[in-house]
């Protein structure tokens, strides 16, 4: 099939970016995404250009490597798939394909389709652990989990970190992620000493990193790769709302 | 003190007071709508209910004072919220595909506004009754049914119900995703119930000036 790409070619950070238009002919129905771009790469290569720089590491899906805005949604057309498992039988011959970076002040490009997703490790490392005992491994089963809790922090789990919530979301807010973070490990016993310092700061460094706010629109929940549901952001502002009522986090002077 | 004062800085604070204060906002719309309906069942009736409401003193001033302070934090948070998600994108897509999202959902910033706009000019009408054709401190019967019976008042009020309607169809279900009511299991139920509160609520009240367009309250 044949198709033409138009990719955001930027030098580096702050440098004028513009769409670049590729044609491709000889495309592979079968090809994922990423190797209609390594092929593009190898072309580039040859006739002496710069190759388009794309983040990528697995390309299985569950890495959270790769992702880009294509056509307009983020890792493209297909529901539930990251952008190396978008294969290009999801186009038409003829298609034209626009290829862009995540878009968001937190996220800022490094080159090309490549954005420095750093902001959502500072989320994490605000709030996303917990205090666990050292020593022995503990018995199996020791810790009674209900069924529907376990699986529940599951699915929150399932997220890969992508970024695509923040690109899909007209407000670049960050809550899709954030939530899935926070309810994974408060869903849990193992979570719940920090639970309330977990929601305070993984709030508060969202926002100060420049994230924007949720409006319910419902677009992070549409191109999450894996599924992760709005929920989740509803379950996060109620953590939130407790913890805000309720946590002290400096100890109580007593006068 | 500080940690609230923090909370309402947060987003996600200022997306509870942007709901809490839409929801004492949408109970004032309930009641409002109830209270003029009133007039399908004549002059007296409407007028009673109105002289009942002014006789209440303090619990009205009380009541007004509420909203007006509603209406003041919505105004402010949606502004400070909406500022910082146009900040959080400096720079925008070539092309972008709205998936989820709807009409509704992108123009809360707008419909707002203009229902912010059109409740000025209706005070302006049947409170301060410093417009329109009726000027009766006491009969409001005929104070409505004189106004609307202007076409361009009916037709401006359908309109801006309409448009508030559009505010509320996003906004019902949004502020209880907010304040997180929240469950998998009955997600359709907010999806479906919302908008189906919206269309009642405008229906409720253009039903007014269309009735007394058509004639039937007069």
């Amino acid at each position: 099939m044949k198709l033409m790409l138009k990719i955001w070619r930027q030098e580096g950070p702050g440098k004028k970016g513009a769409l670049v238009a590729y044609p491709m002919d000889d495309v592979s129905p079968d090809m994922s995404f990423l190797e209609l771009l390594d092929t593009l790469n190898e072309q580039l290569i040859g006739k002496g250009e710069v190759p388009v720089a794309f983040d990528h590491d697995c390309r299985e899906g569950i890495c959270g490597s790769c992702g880009f805005m294509i056509s307009g949604e983020a890792h493209g057309p297909a529901k539930l798939t990251t952008t190396c498992q978008l294969f290009m039988r999801h186009f038409k011959d003829g298609d034209t394909i626009i290829a862009e970076p995540f878009r968001s002040r937190a996220f800022p490009i490094i080159k090309d389709l490549v954005v420095d997703r750093s902001s959502l490790d500072k989320i994490v490392q605000a709030g996303g652990f917990i205090s666990a005992r050292t020593g022995s491994s503990p018995d199996a089963n020791a810790m009674l989990i209900p069924k529907n809790k376990a699986d529940r922090a599951m699915d929150a789990a399932a997220c890969i970190g992508c970024g695509a919530c923040v690109a899909a979301c007209p407000n670049g807010s960050a809550m899709l992620f954030t939530a899935a973070k926070i309810s994974h490990l408060g869903l849990l016993p193992q979570g719940q000493p920090e639970r309330h310092q977990r929601a305070l700061r993984m709030v508060n460094k969202m926002d100060e990193l420049g994230f924007g706010a949720c409006s319910n629109h419902g677009e992070c929940e549409a191109v999450c790769p894996k599924g992760i549901t709005i929920d989740f952001i509803a379950r996060m502002n109620r953590d939130y709302m407790r913890a805000s009522t309720t946590e002290t986090m400096e100890p109580v002077k007593r006068v | 003190m500080t940690r609230l004062i923090s909370f309402l800085r947060t987003n996600v604070g200022s997306k509870v007071v942007l709901a809490a204060t839409g929801a004492v906002l949408f109970l004032f719309l309930v009641g409002h709508m109830l209270g003029n309906l009133q007039i399908f069942e004549g002059p007296e009736r409407l007028n009673v209910y109105a002289a009942f409401l002014k006789s209440t003193g303090e619990l009205l001033w009380g009541a007004r004072a509420m909203l007006l302070v509603a209406v003041t934090l919505h105004i402010a948070t949606a502004v400070k919220v909406t500022l910082a998600n146009w900040r959080a994108r400096p720079v925008g897509y070539a092309y972008r595909k709205d998936i989820e999202t709807d009409y509704a959902a992108r123009t809360m910033i707008v419909t707002g506004p203009l229902v912010f706009l059109y409740v000025a000019y209706h005070l302006m009408m049947f409170t301060w009754l410093t417009t329109g054709p009726g000027y009766s401190e006491t009969d409001v019967y005929t104070n409505v049914v004189s106004a609307f019976q202007v076409p361009v008042i009916s037709i401006v009020y359908i309109v801006a119900m309409l448009i508030l309607g559009t505010h509320l169809y996003h906004g019902i279900w949004s502020m209880l995703q907010t304040v997180g009511i929240s469950n998998p299991r009955y997600r359709w139920l907010r999806r479906t119930v919302a908008p189906v509160v919206a269309i009642v609520i405008a229906a409720g009240y253009i039903a007014i000036p269309v009735a007394v367009l058509v004639g039937i309250v007069k």
